[in-house]
């Protein structure tokens, strides 16, 4: 016993020294405290870890797809397989990794610290979301090892009810518990933003972030119950044959493709709100402006989130929907695309003639905004009705998305992650490695997923394991994006490395390095447990930001500590 | 934040009232109504929710914030079910295309 406790003593005595003041990292140690957490800033790490996880699994299935389509012939896998790997791909990384990655990690670490508050109103709830998440993905996860699933991440009737003899319900099964995670998730913002905003904090002296995760919140709620209870019914016409979407058994099966995009296309929304969010607060950060129309931008998430939910009809052009409906659904999906465009032009005008710095978050920033307009455009010319028949289930879909999942909300949780992981670790990431690994995902991500643009005009249906070999242009687009993909996948692994690296070797984080004016910078990085030594009161507007000039003069100003009087400790004061 | 104390009463009432109901289904449903059929049953369904929402969920008690979030509820399930409903009602408007 005395033994355990003098080891202890020494892995904390160890710990601590890394890090000079009690913080939420060394408060406690041991597995079981990391289990048992209630502290938002640990459940964000816990979150952090699984999905990246999950993203590695989802991210091996797509290095399988784009091997296969590397040449004409199926010579890697054949279709049945390829079913498998695309439905793999797109239920891991819809599901496990993009819909929790930015409102999880980052959302779970910032609200509270933004806000002013020490931890979310429901911890307890907090953690049981990590937990059913776990639960869920470990289910799918056993699905996919067992031997898969091959209906695609859409589990489209009746293929998924009559004919797959994959576990589609033990994956099923899995998204149904996920879903509740969403839904706490969700329910713990929306709680805490109403009541634990710090004195001072009004609504319109929110950061954007918060905004956009309010706005993800609402869909989270609103919609999450209506894909579980979609997949409920699918098993319980599997198991049990409910007649919900099987004709035979006086069901419909375009009834399936409108309550599941009644959830899946909101879902789109939740994964690019918060990304949104972040590039909100990296654009006033990087070029020390306020944020150009506040609540412009704050009110069009909003927007986003609730016209996200009048538009899944445009899913259904060709599913034998009826012609008048696809209008009406077109014409509301020409609508959402002005409360995005009011964030793009917003955040361009916030640019404009700011003290613009290319450091590595900001870059991705600059990535998000091409990357999402191209993705939001052409987003735009699948919404109208005509030229939608003509590219349907082709590439030019596959490609329209990933610019909006990948280039766009990948982008900002990239960002999002370099701007926050000094306030999260306390150590900075090494800037240089950062910018080129920027510019290499950059690099990688067009190149894969440009070609598929032109491959989908020219009819390269989507799930196809083989295409023909007599047009040799489709070869070459393929080959480019499959190089593209390479190089996106070491573009994505360079953080990886260098971010773990940092955790050990790279140099203290000050408590606001960049330096920037939100709460969650006034106090010390790695934060303590309770956030703040005192708790804040706010009397500053949004993005109060000053131009560097005038910084050099007046300096970053005061750390919480500092306003405090606690004096921070030689090691961190000297970087 | 005050609660309110549900007389054991009321519970046991409603939920005699929510087995009766279900009955009531059952029964209902060896009775052709013809047209009325999915009227009669969703009437009795629609109550059940109500006894449920209202008494065991406690909104019957519960401050006016909590109604204009119950009622924001039913404006989204109306969003689904109408916007569905545009699919559905004007399918038969649009024939069947006869390629001669």
């Amino acid at each position: 016993m005395s033994n355990e406790l003098t080891a202890t003593d020494a892995r904390a005595h160890e710990w601590r020294s890394r890090f000079p003041t009690v913080n939420y990292l060394n408060a406690d140690y041991g597995i079981k405290s990391w289990l048992l957490t209630k502290d938002h800033k640990r459940i964000a790490l816990l979150y952090l870890v699984s999905v990246t996880f999950f993203f590695l699994i989802g991210g091996a299935y797509a290095g399988a797809i784009r091997l296969e389509l590397l040449t004409p012939q199926g010579d890697l896998v054949q279709s049945q397989t390829y079913n498998k790997l695309f439905t793999h791909h797109g239920i891991m990384m819809v599901f496990f990794f993009l819909i929790p990655s930015i409102p999880a990690t980052l959302g779970n670490f910032l609200v509270p610290m933004m806000i002013g508050a020490k931890d979310l109103a429901f911890p307890r709830i907090n953690l049981l979301s990590w937990y059913i998440y776990m639960l869920g993905g470990v289910l799918t996860f056993s699905a996919l090892l067992f031997g898969g699933v091959d209906t695609g991440w859409t589990f489209y009737v009746p293929y998924s009810t009559n004919f797959s003899n994959t576990y589609v319900v033990l994956a099923g099964l899995g998204i149904f518990i996920n879903g509740f995670s969403s839904i706490l998730t969700g329910l713990n913002f929306i709680v805490t933003i109403h009541t634990m905003r710090a004195p001072g904090m009004t609504w319109f002296r929110l950061p954007l972030f918060i905004w956009s995760h309010y706005a993800t919140s609402l869909i989270f709620i609103l919609g999450t119950p209506v894909i579980a209870i979609t997949i409920l019914l699918i098993a319980l016409e599997r198991l049990a044959h409910v007649g919900i979407f099987d004709p035979a058994l006086g069901g419909d099966p375009v009834l399936f493709q409108h309550m599941f995009w009644f959830y899946s296309h909101p879902a789109v929304y939740i994964m690019i709100l918060p990304a949104m969010g972040v590039v909100s607060e990296l654009i006033a950060t990087h070029t020390r402006k306020p944020i150009f129309g506040y609540s412009f931008v704050a009110f069009s998430s909003l927007a986003i989130a609730i016209f996200g939910f009048l538009v899944w009809g445009h899913h259904l052009f060709v599913s034998s929907q009826s012609v008048y409906a696809g209008m009406i659904f077109s014409l509301i999906s020409f609508v959402v695309a002005i409360p995005s465009a009011v964030k793009v032009f917003n955040w361009t005008a916030t640019m404009y003639k700011g003290s613009i710095s290319y450091d590595t978050p900001m870059l991705y920033a600059f990535a998000f905004i091409g990357l999402f307009t191209i993705g939001g455009m052409t987003g735009v010319m699948l919404a109208a009705l005509g030229f939608d028949v003509h590219v349907t289930d082709t590439y030019f879909v596959v490609a329209h998305f990933h610019y909006i999942m990948v280039g766009g909300a990948m982008m900002g949780y990239l960002g999002g992650l370099h701007n926050w992981w000094p306030k999260i670790t306390g150590r900075m990431y090494p800037e240089g490695w950062g910018r080129f690994a920027a510019l290499v995902v950059f690099v990688g991500f067009n190149l894969t997923f440009f070609p598929q643009f032109l491959l989908g005009y020219m009819g390269m249906p989507r799930r196809y394991h083989a295409y023909p070999a007599d047009v040799p242009l489709w070869q070459v687009l393929h080959v480019m994006s499959t190089a593209g993909a390479s190089i996106l996948g070491i573009g994505l692994l360079i953080p990886g490395v260098y971010f773990l690296w940092s955790m050990r070797y790279g140099r203290f984080a000050p408590a606001n390095p960049w330096p920037a004016t939100g709460l969650e910078w006034r106090t010390p990085s790695p934060p303590p447990t309770e956030n703040f030594a005192v708790t804040p009161v706010v009397t500053w507007e949004a993005y109060e930001y000053r131009p560097v000039e005038e910084m050099r003069v007046i300096g970053p100003g005061e750390s919480a500590e500092q306003a405090a009087g606690v004096q921070p400790p030689l090691d961190r004061a000297e970087t | 934040m005050s609660v309110h104390i549900v007389p054991r009463k009321i519970y046991f009432s409603v939920f005699a009232a929510l087995l009766v109901l279900t009955g009531t289904t059952v029964f209902a449903a060896t009775i052709p109504f013809g047209r009325m059929n999915d009227v009669v049953a969703m009437t009795i369904a629609v109550t059940k929710m109500m006894l449920v929402l209202l008494f065991f969920m406690h909104v019957r008690y519960s401050s006016r914030l909590i109604w204009v979030i119950v009622a924001s509820m039913f404006f989204w399930l109306l969003i689904l079910l109408l916007l569905t409903l545009t699919d559905y009602s004007s399918r038969s408007w649009f024939g069947p295309t006869v390629i001669t």
